[in-house]
């Protein structure tokens, strides 16, 4: 690939029936693009996760990839209320979804440490009462 | 393995799509990010839960076949959604317990 291939997504906040609209999407445009199953279910679960934590968080927000010729990038950025405390959001099993979120089978406080575990790099730029911005690598090459 | 036999066991019916004729795998469980992470393609996923989310993850994991266990129902609209994904869904009547056993049996 000579030049990167982008795509962009507006993610509809506290819609939970479009909610992995975009994911779907990527994986198509990645299968079309032929990258390995592995890549794309990485990819996917990722970006399915960070989709879902700006609808049930953050009121939506936009969702960025880039395919470079090494790696995939998906920037998630969003206006919602922040994350106090990283460290303790990215710990397996740690959740502050509602009761009704829950009872969509969601809040199992798995959403970051998924999207830890699939990439490569995943960085966090987060600023209360400003937003979140998460940027994710899935190396290819 | 062929699906034929367990679905004759479990009394699975179609609720959207048909039902395949191979499963790689089989998954149990309600919770989305866990379904998400350990669904792999071609597994059957058995589960309770019955809202569009499920459509979304079983799309996104390729999975064969959502199982709805308990004699749990989907809505229309997501009975919609799961064929315009081409996801089939079927419904039984035993309970998550009773489902794994009875292919886990048959599948020996």
């Amino acid at each position: 690939m000579s030049e990167n291939v982008t795509f962009h997504f507006d993610v509809d906040g506290e819609n939970f029936s479009s909610a992995g609209e975009a994911s779907v999407l990527v994986k198509k445009k990645l299968r079309q693009l032929g990258f390995s199953p592995e890549i794309i279910r990485r990819v996917s679960i990722a970006m399915y996760e960070g989709e879902i934590n700006m609808v049930i968080h953050a009121n939506g927000g936009s969702a960025d990839v880039t395919v470079t010729d090494e790696d995939i990038v998906i920037t998630l950025a969003d206006k919602g209320p922040g994350i106090p405390d990283v460290s303790l959001a990215m710990q397996e099993g740690f959740s502050t979804a509602r009761d009704n979120i829950r009872a969509l089978g969601f809040g199992a406080g798995m959403g970051l440490p998924n999207m830890k575990k699939y990439t490569d790099t995943m960085e966090i730029d987060t600023v209360l009462g400003v937003g979140t911005t998460i940027t994710m690598t899935v190396k290819h090459k | 393995m062929k699906t034929h036999a367990v679905a004759e066991i479990l009394g699975l019916r179609a609720a959207a799509g048909s039902i395949p004729e191979e499963f790689t795998g089989v998954y149990a469980g309600d919770l989305l990010s866990r379904a998400m992470s350990h669904v792999t393609e071609g597994d059957l996923w058995i589960t309770i839960m019955s809202n569009v989310n499920v459509i979304a993850v079983a799309s996104l994991t390729e999975a064969a076949a959502v199982i709805l266990a308990e004699g749990v129902t989907m809505d229309p609209e997501v009975l919609a959604a799961a064929e315009a994904k081409g996801i089939c869904v079927l419904m039984c009547d035993k309970t998550v317990y009773e489902i794994c056993r009875d292919i886990a049996s048959t599948a020996s």
